[in-house]
């Protein structure tokens, strides 16, 4: 088991240092001076050197590439071009909004899409089966930035019952945070439970039908026991992995809701930062993200070694 | 004559005759058993509709669109639904309807293009990695981790920043996002089937590795990867209308329904429909490839049901 965690370690430190170089090599690629964008065109040549100095864009690009690594492991992220600040504690603010929406939004998803995934599979070919089949399908052909601009439309602007936009802290007035969340909370969890629901179907269909369940059945066994101990149990361990994977697709998903809900949080700093060429912020901000996706996978995948055997020795 | 009667009938059959029996006979009833398991859900059916109706508005769009699709008419910007203009106008007077027609080339053609950049990329690097083996493959691998590190849109958005806005920027920058799942997909598969014992046998009797990948390997791997392009097509689709919404996808003033959704948002509280009509479109068409998708998996490989 330890060659397993070590190895899978590893692997992920290879992962998390090859995804700097991609990011930083991405970043320096791109077209446009940021120090000119940031500068405006009226600036002078003595402007810019001074901001290119005051910024380490002077030095040729594996420097500027190891100094930065090197700042990484002191915990150094550097400055923000745009919002004039250091990365680190920026980032941090930046990533609890995100959080606070991500994840009650993870939960929900996936409370909700299992429990639906089983309904589907113990009423299989049944009216409800059909319901959540048809539910989770619209729901993942659905582009969540629409589905969130229709929300908007039908419960802050017709109804008047939601706030349209904005975002505030729990600990700050949690009864204006829970009216300001639900909307994209719900949206942003509702693709990742679509896939849930869908995988925890397929899962639970797939392990009803081996033999370990209809001995549990023939030994006298309560439905509820056979479905909720011996086949959810089992059919988990797909719908676990794929977790990992929602994790980042919610990550992601976040920059769009964050846009359409203007919330101050990693996505819409990401796009700020994009368009306005903030290299240092870019790059920071995608390793982040890459890094707690990786340490999710990692997390997942040593969780499994100790649930399924197989699995480490593959 | 009698010879020949005897031959064709008398005489039991050669090798060549069964042969091309055994050939023609199940080949057709295998398609015909293929299109009539696919298409057996009415779910299907209706999807399969759809998706030839989304195929037809595209090609026919300059035909069947009642306004030219970006030519601004400030006279009669933001007029809401009439007989003149079934879905409104936008802010710059263009008829919605004639763009959401003319928006389908776009959606089409980027989940096309780039789910056969994707493809293709991935499945040449899965078939070496997986060929190779060793420190080819650990390279490559690694590569492929990294990509997978970080989540599609996040992919996208970065490669479309770094090689600007536009249909084909956004079709490639679509593409290499998706390319890590193609990898390893076909890395998988070529390394099952590497064991197996024609491709050992092809190997003894001299045929070269190229040879042995392309001929012997590849064509054995494509039914999955193919079910995996039709289920992508719509995630292709998403990611378009996806990043047009945010500014970094086709440039104005094309017409893309992401870019539409976006662009109506601002008179959301006014005329609804200018945001909500282009969504419409983008989930059927999505819906309709996802259940295609899955019906095609299913009738090519149930085995793939749950790993697809």
């Amino acid at each position: 088991m330890s060659t397993f965690i070590l190895r899978r370690v590893s692997q992920t430190i290879v992962v998390v240092l090859l995804v700097t170089v991609l990011v930083f090599a991405i970043m320096h690629m791109m077209p446009g001076d940021p120090v000119l964008l940031f500068l405006g065109p009226d600036a002078s040549v003595e402007q810019i050197e001074h901001y290119k100095q005051q910024f380490g864009l002077d030095s040729p690009l594996p420097v500027q590439y190891f100094r930065w690594v090197e700042n990484l492991f002191k915990g150094e992220f550097g400055d923000s071009l745009v919002y004039r600040q250091d990365i680190g504690p920026l980032i941090r603010a930046k990533l609890k909004v995100t959080l606070t929406i991500a994840l009650p939004a993870f939960v929900i998803a996936a409370a909700f899409g299992m429990l639906l995934g089983i309904l589907a599979a113990i009423y299989r070919g049944r009216w409800p089966d059909s319901f959540i089949t048809v539910l989770a399908n619209v729901g993942m052909a659905t582009p969540t930035f629409w589905l969130s601009i229709l929300c908007v439309y039908i419960f802050s602007l017709r109804l008047g019952w939601l706030p349209v936009q904005g975002f505030t802290f729990p600990s700050e007035d949690f009864a204006l945070a829970v009216r300001r969340m639900i909307l994209p909370v719900s949206m942003l969890a509702l693709g990742p439970m679509a896939v849930f629901a869908r995988q925890t179907r397929s899962a639970m269909l797939e392990i009803i039908r081996q033999d370990f369940i209809r001995t549990g059945r023939s030994k006298g066994l309560g439905e509820r026991r056979v479905i909720y101990v011996h086949a959810l149990r089992n059919a988990l361990i797909p719908v676990v992995t794929v977790m990992g994977m929602q994790l980042g697709y919610m990550l992601g998903g976040s920059v769009l809701i964050e846009q359409v809900f203007v919330i101050p949080g990693m996505g819409n700093m990401l796009i700020t930062a994009i368009l306005n060429k903030d290299y240092q912020l870019v790059q920071s901000t995608v390793l982040v993200i890459s890094a707690g996706i990786s340490l999710c996978n990692l997390l997942v995948d040593i969780a499994y070694g100790y649930i399924d055997p197989r699995i480490r020795i593959s | 004559m009698s010879a020949t009667i005897n031959k064709a009938e008398g005489s039991p059959p050669g090798p060549a005759m069964v042969n091309a029996a055994a050939d023609t006979v199940p080949k057709m009833s295998r398609t015909r058993l293929f299109w009539r398991t696919l298409l057996s859900r009415k779910t299907v059916m209706v999807s399969a509709a759809v998706l030839v109706l989304a195929f037809l508005t595209a090609i026919l769009a300059p035909l069947i669109a009642p306004y030219d699709a970006n030519a601004p008419d400030l006279r009669s910007a933001l007029k809401p639904p009439s007989a003149g203009h079934w879905l409104g106008t936008d802010a710059l007077g263009r008829d919605v309807l004639s763009r959401i027609i003319f928006g389908s080339r776009v959606s089409l053609a980027v989940g096309f293009v780039s789910v056969a950049i994707a493809g293709s990329i991935g499945m040449l690097l899965g078939l070496v990695a997986g060929y190779a083996g060793g420190r080819v493959e650990s390279v490559i691998m690694r590569c492929i981790d990294v990509l997978m590190s970080i989540p599609l849109i996040i992919l996208a958005l970065f490669i479309a920043a770094l090689i600007g806005k536009g249909l084909g920027n956004v079709m490639l920058a679509i593409g290499l996002g998706m390319m890590p799942s193609y990898a390893r997909l076909t890395r998988g598969q070529v390394k099952s089937i590497k064991q197996l014992d024609y491709v050992t046998a092809g190997v003894i009797s001299g045929s070269g590795k190229i040879k042995n990948m392309f001929r012997h390997i590849l064509p054995n791997c494509l039914s999955p990867i193919i079910v995996l392009m039709t289920m992508n097509l719509g995630m292709a689709i998403l990611t378009e209308a996806a990043l047009s919404f945010l500014g970094l996808g086709i440039n104005p003033p094309t017409a893309s329904w992401g870019a539409m959704i976006s662009d109506g948002y601002n008179h959301l509280r006014t005329l609804p429909l200018l945001s909500l009509a282009p969504g419409v479109a983008i989930i059927m068409v999505v819906l309709a490839f996802n259940i295609v998708g899955d019906a095609l998996r299913d009738t090519l490989d149930p085995r793939l049901r749950g790993a697809l």
